[in-house]
């Protein structure tokens, strides 16, 4: 345990998502190769956040960690030119990157976590390609760390952070302790465009390659991807003269 | 003759040491972060306002101090005046990626980095540059360049405006056309004759504050393109300014505008490289959606020739750009080079843009497509800083002192 009052290291996972999605033509999944990939929206936000912490001089040092292919270099290198200090490329390629889901990842986050000696964790709410929601909170679960999530602010307090949530009814206020899993959310803040000196100090900033058996974590899926299908494509609507026609029709179509 | 020159082999070598795994033309990763930076910051924040900017002919203020924020405003620069300390392959990348989203916050962008921030940095004693580029880099003040005169343009050897010394002041007379970013610009470079009798050799160049005394601007031109930025005139009435607001030396005007524009061409030969990349984009995206003769457009042949030619036209004139780039890096000869890219880069902008309306059909003609805007936008590129029969002239006189015996 710590007597260290502020949070020393945050890590954060800004993931990469597919631009432009296509269903493959075996409906067995989506396209991916030559697909380009930029950063989770919801990642930057979170890394934003964990820079911002920093600025405050409330944290040390930010890590940030992503799994995947040898792009996924590029997305932690943003992070890096956005002010995370150093970096974590987890190697996943290839087939296991495409049974790749939140339980993995969060396998590899917990112990990366552990390795780490992490305060704090942040992600993205969600993926954007898969809306998964799942990573930030099976993370939690595995440390068996406190989590708040859907934040739209967050303040470190001591050892203790102050999470606003956004939640359906509004938005719920929790303190929690330190070490904990957040996610970001759309208003948590607005992510910096990366400024052109701190492009060229990233360059020198270190990405660790690590795999994921060096971390004891076993990727095999235990989901099994049945089919995926495009959304069924919009039908033409019908245009009718009375309400009891529109009735009429409703029944008709069985929706009522 | 050899097969391959000098300079084609220094490339080779420099974009080895850069990066000893990749292919031949592959970017640095750098420079591959920084142009996905500025492609991002052009798709988010200038291609949504830039019809509107156009047609308000309003001034980007809020989306220069972000730039600037970004380093983007004085690329150049080292990092202890306030820049980012990079080099002008990066700043061509910068320029491109922005002039994608928006042509005029492009120019604003290229007069502000190559015409007024470059001649100080390369000219200017050290209290100048602390003077007169440490506000420039964040955006919050913009530069000009006041070389142009109603009476010449191409013609630059022919400056009327005067300079005489009066004690320790320098007095200075005439009026100057032309001049992009004149009605937000903080301070401008402006060339005048302190010797009439040296003709071009008698030319000086001058720091002006803007506002000042004795200087006044005229009418915000209406332009076909480009309207967010501003141009007009600048009127000097005995305008009155310190005798260390001189740049360089007496009677060096003319060479430090030529040595400027030569550096200035590649920034605008990216800009051109922008608006062309934009059309093609344009039209491309439209040759997918547009059904006719029941199939999309693009099956048809005619329209893929145009395409293809519209990529062959922005591909050479962007290889073109970067070499110029690469040389003035690597500070090898680029004359030739950099007016050889503005040269091909603002023909292929009013080529591109010219195809993508006949692509678009009646929908290139009117305001719902961005395709109308970047026909008017490019059509400036081949007359500003240099016309294309000056490049023609300056690529025609570098290349017959090759073949010189």
């Amino acid at each position: 345990m710590h007597s260290n009052r502020y949070c020393n290291r945050i890590i954060v996972l800004p993931f990469s998502v597919l631009l432009e999605i296509r269903v493959k033509p075996d409906n067995s999944g989506v396209v991916t190769d030559g697909v380009k990939h930029s950063m989770n929206p919801f990642c930057e936000i979170a890394v934003e956040e964990a820079v911002k912490l920093k600025e405050k001089k409330l944290i040390k040092e930010v890590v940030a960690v992503s799994c995947g292919p040898q792009q996924s270099q590029e997305t932690i290198r943003t992070a890096l030119a956005m002010g995370a200090d150093r970096g974590i490329h987890v190697e996943v390629a290839g087939k296991d990157y495409e049974t790749l889901g939140p339980l993995q990842v969060s396998k590899i986050m917990a112990a990366l976590a552990k390795k780490e000696d992490a305060q704090l964790i942040i992600l993205g709410k969600q993926a954007i390609d898969d809306d998964c929601n799942q990573t930030g909170q099976m993370t939690a679960a595995l440390l068996d760390w406190p989590q708040g999530t859907f934040a739209s602010e967050v303040s470190l307090d001591g050892d203790k952070v102050k999470v606003v949530r956004e939640i359906d009814g509004g938005l719920e206020t929790i303190k929690i302790s330190t070490p904990a899993v957040l996610t970001a959310d759309l208003r948590l803040n607005t992510p910096r465009y990366a400024t052109l000196p701190n492009i060229m100090k990233a360059k020198k900033k270190k990405i660790a390659n690590v795999k994921p058996a060096d971390l004891g974590v076993d990727l095999t899926s235990r989901l099994e991807v049945l089919k995926v299908e495009e959304p069924p494509q919009r039908q033409a609507g019908v245009k009718v003269e009375t309400v009891e026609d529109l009735v009429g029709k409703l029944k008709e179509t069985g929706r009522i | 003759y050899p097969a391959f020159s000098l300079s084609d082999v220094i490339i080779y070598f420099f974009l080895c040491l850069v990066k000893v795994n990749s292919t031949f033309w592959e970017l640095p990763e750098t420079h591959q972060l920084l142009r996905q930076t500025c492609r991002d910051y052009a798709d988010r924040e200038l291609m949504p306002i830039a019809a509107k900017l156009d047609k308000e002919h309003v001034f980007p203020a809020k989306q220069i101090h972000e730039l600037g924020a970004m380093g983007v405003m004085a690329m150049e620069v080292p990092e202890e005046l306030g820049g980012a300390g990079m080099d002008y392959l990066a700043y061509s990348l910068a320029m491109e990626e922005i002039s994608r989203g928006c042509a005029s916050t492009g120019v604003v962008v290229s007069v502000n980095n190559s015409l007024y921030i470059g001649p100080i940095l390369k000219f200017g004693t050290v209290e100048q540059k602390k003077q007169w580029i440490a506000p420039f880099t964040t955006g919050e003040k913009v530069g000009c360049f006041a070389l142009s005169e109603p009476g010449n343009g191409s013609d630059a050897g022919a400056a009327s405006t005067l300079a005489r010394q009066e004690g320790d002041q320098w007095v200075l007379n005439g009026t100057k056309a032309w001049i992009t970013n004149s009605w937000d610009a903080s301070a401008t470079v402006v060339f005048a004759t302190t010797d009439k009798k040296l003709k071009h050799k008698g030319i000086s160049a001058f720091l002006v504050p803007m506002p000042h005394p004795g200087l006044s601007l005229g009418k915000k031109e209406d332009k076909l393109g480009i309207r967010a930025s501003s141009t007009a005139n600048i009127i000097l009435e005995d305008c009155r300014i310190p005798l260390e607001n001189m740049l360089g030396p007496r009677g060096a005007g003319f060479r430090i505008a030529m040595q400027t524009l030569d550096s200035g061409r590649i920034g605008i030969a990216a800009q051109a490289l922008g608006i062309a990349q934009a059309a093609l984009d344009c039209a491309a995206d439209y040759a997918h959606k547009r059904t006719a003769f029941g199939a999309p457009i693009g099956k048809l042949q005619a329209i893929q020739f145009k395409l293809a030619d519209m990529a062959v036209a922005v591909e050479s004139a962007r290889l073109l750009t970067w070499k110029a780039a690469i040389l003035k890096d690597s500070n090898k000869p680029f004359i030739k080079e950099a007016a050889m890219a503005k040269l091909a880069a603002s023909e292929a902008a009013t080529f591109c843009s010219h195809q993508a309306i006949q692509v678009l059909g009646g929908m290139g003609y009117v305001t719902d497509m961005p395709a109308e805007r970047h026909y008017r936008d490019a059509r400036i590129t081949e007359i500003y800083e240099g016309t294309s029969e000056i490049q023609r002239l300056v690529i025609a006189g570098q290349l017959l002192k090759e073949y010189q015996s």
